[in-house]
């Protein structure tokens, strides 16, 4: 199936890019109209972050309309750098130098691999099960127990957060729903979309009325009205578009909802990774916005929960 | 053309974030002065600089490990154009060893001409540790020789990290590479004092982040 053929894809495609050429109209407004003071630099990282969405979206785009390879390729490349900034942050010690090796150049080719070939099985638990289990095991056998603990649990949990959480948007390719064959980038679509436009709305509506801050100790920008207002116009956005998933509309709501709020609380979970290693983002590789696990955190804690309910709901 | 493809490439792998706080673009001659902890080291420093200056930059190498095997002699020679210098030996003679030292020194001070650029590690080897040993005097002696050259201290973050001292394949991981203010010193300058200050100017970009 290409994208010519599916004009639920190509509305979805077309509902983006009216809100990227908005947002740049907007932006253009905005760095008109504010010249001078501290909102010269908020309108200048809103524009950065604008053109970073452009860029982002049409990489998403294209190597969603190449194919299931593509896109796998994609998100395998979005785990490397991901899982690269997570473990400069880690407290490695030269003991794990062996294991990180085996986790960037084995581990996640492998998982999405698995991905490729369809081998559910072994995808669902090849991180939890056999690597937690074998990278504990070469890192042992460094003989360095300084800080061991804690530095086999962060290597895990960085593979656990960039690679297994992630490679469950990909992994959308493996259900067979049934009346809904060959149509799944559609749902990767769906997740993607609702997930990062609850981030965006949650930014816009936490600049625009944003008062009571919701998690003060951990993200001071996060605001109670900019969650509520997100989560709410995610959800019906997420409703608005159920004619390209296999979801009823009220089901499509419920679903948007629900990875809205796994993506604030993977956003909540990732500052405070930042907070504690005394960092404001992961890196810079994304204009205005920091690095990629910056603009993906919300998406890791949201892909796999939603990959199952539909597993559970919608796969016979 | 392989020059400007293997920058790139070594950016790409280094994740490296480089920062001035000098002039990137000076066309002065310069010593390019920073701590060692990997293998990555010069290359890393040559690939930040700018394409016009990277072609004037020439790193010094031990010619034991750069002057053996086809593609290691290649790259130092056509692509890095490496100085290459030899490595004192334990068991040689003191005189031999200063006499050595000296030609060493000449070397490199006559390598530079009147356009090329230095990427020098003072330590001499390699810190297991990422902390930052003790300076040899060599770029102490080279500085002298040279006094026309700016003296530029560079730190390099998390190289030890990525390819640490004995490992054959790196781990990527982010890195940061700080190009200092210039290093000044006068012709009168005690030998132990420019080496604790040069040490202390490279020390200090790593606390200033």
């Amino acid at each position: 199936m290409t994208v010519g053929d599916d004009t639920a894809l190509l509305g979805l495609v077309a509902g983006v890019l009216t809100l990227l050429v908005l947002a740049s109209v907007i932006g253009w407004i905005l760095s008109r109209r504010i010249t001078t003071g501290a909102g010269r630099a908020t309108v200048e990282n809103i524009n950065a972050r604008i053109r970073a969405w452009w860029v982002m979206a049409s990489l998403f785009v294209v190597a969603l309309a190449a194919g299931t390879g593509t896109s796998i390729l994609l998100f395998s490349l979005i785990s490397f750098l991901a899982l690269r900034e997570f473990v400069t942050l880690a407290p490695t010690r030269p003991g794990d130098h062996r294991a990180l090796f085996w986790s960037f150049f084995i581990v996640t080719p492998l998982q999405y691999y698995l991905i490729w070939i369809e081998w559910y099985g072994l995808f669902s638990i090849l991180i939890p099960v056999y690597v937690s289990i074998f990278l504990a095991i070469r890192t042992v056998l460094a003989g360095d127990t300084e800080r061991f603990l804690e530095r086999t649990a962060t290597n895990q949990w960085g593979l656990m957060i960039c690679v297994y959480f992630v490679s469950y948007v990909p992994a959308l390719h493996m259900l067979r729903i049934p009346g809904y064959e060959h149509q799944n980038a559609k749902l990767m679509f769906f997740l993607v979309l609702v997930v990062e436009l609850s981030d965006v709305l949650q930014y816009v509506w936490g600049k625009s009325i944003g008062k009571r801050r919701v998690a003060p100790s951990i993200s001071p920008r996060k605001t109670l009205e900019g969650l509520v207002g997100g989560i709410v116009c995610a959800t019906a956005v997420g409703a608005g578009v159920w004619w390209a998933t296999p979801f009823a509309p009220g089901a499509a709501a419920l679903m948007a909802l629900v990875v809205s709020a796994m993506g604030f609380a993977g956003g909540l979970i990732m500052s405070a990774i930042k907070r504690d290693r005394g960092v404001k983002d992961f890196g810079a590789m994304i204009e205005g916005h920091g690095g990629i696990l910056d603009r993906i955190d919300s998406l890791c804690f949201a892909a796999p929960v939603f990959f199952h309910l539909t597993r559970y709901f919608y796969v016979p | 053309m392989i020059a400007t493809a293997l920058a790139a490439a070594c950016r790409l792998i280094s994740g490296a974030t480089i920062e001035w706080q000098c002039d990137p673009n000076a066309d002065a001659q310069r010593i390019y002065f920073g701590n060692h902890s990997s293998h990555l080291d010069f290359i890393i420093i040559w690939s930040a600089l700018p394409a016009r200056l990277r072609r004037l930059a020439r790193p010094v190498a031990g010619r034991d490990y750069w002057a053996h095997g086809t593609v290691r002699r290649y790259l130092a020679s056509r692509v890095f154009h490496a100085v290459l210098i030899e490595r004192g030996h334990a068991c040689a003679a003191a005189a031999d060893h200063l006499a050595a030292a000296r030609a060493s020194i000449q070397h490199m001070a006559d390598a530079m001409g009147d356009r090329h650029s230095l990427i020098v590690f003072p330590e001499g080897t390699r810190s297991l540790t990422g902390e930052v040993g003790q300076f040899k005097s060599g770029l102490y002696h080279l500085s002298r020789a040279r006094m026309d050259a700016e003296l530029i201290p560079v730190h390099l973050e998390n190289l030890n990290r990525i390819l640490p001292k004995g490992e054959v394949l790196p781990v990527p991981m982010l890195s940061r590479v700080v190009f200092g203010p210039r290093l000044h010193t006068s012709v009168g300058e005690d030998k132990h004092e420019f080496l604790t200050k040069a040490r202390a100017a490279v020390v200090q970009l790593r606390t200033m982040s």
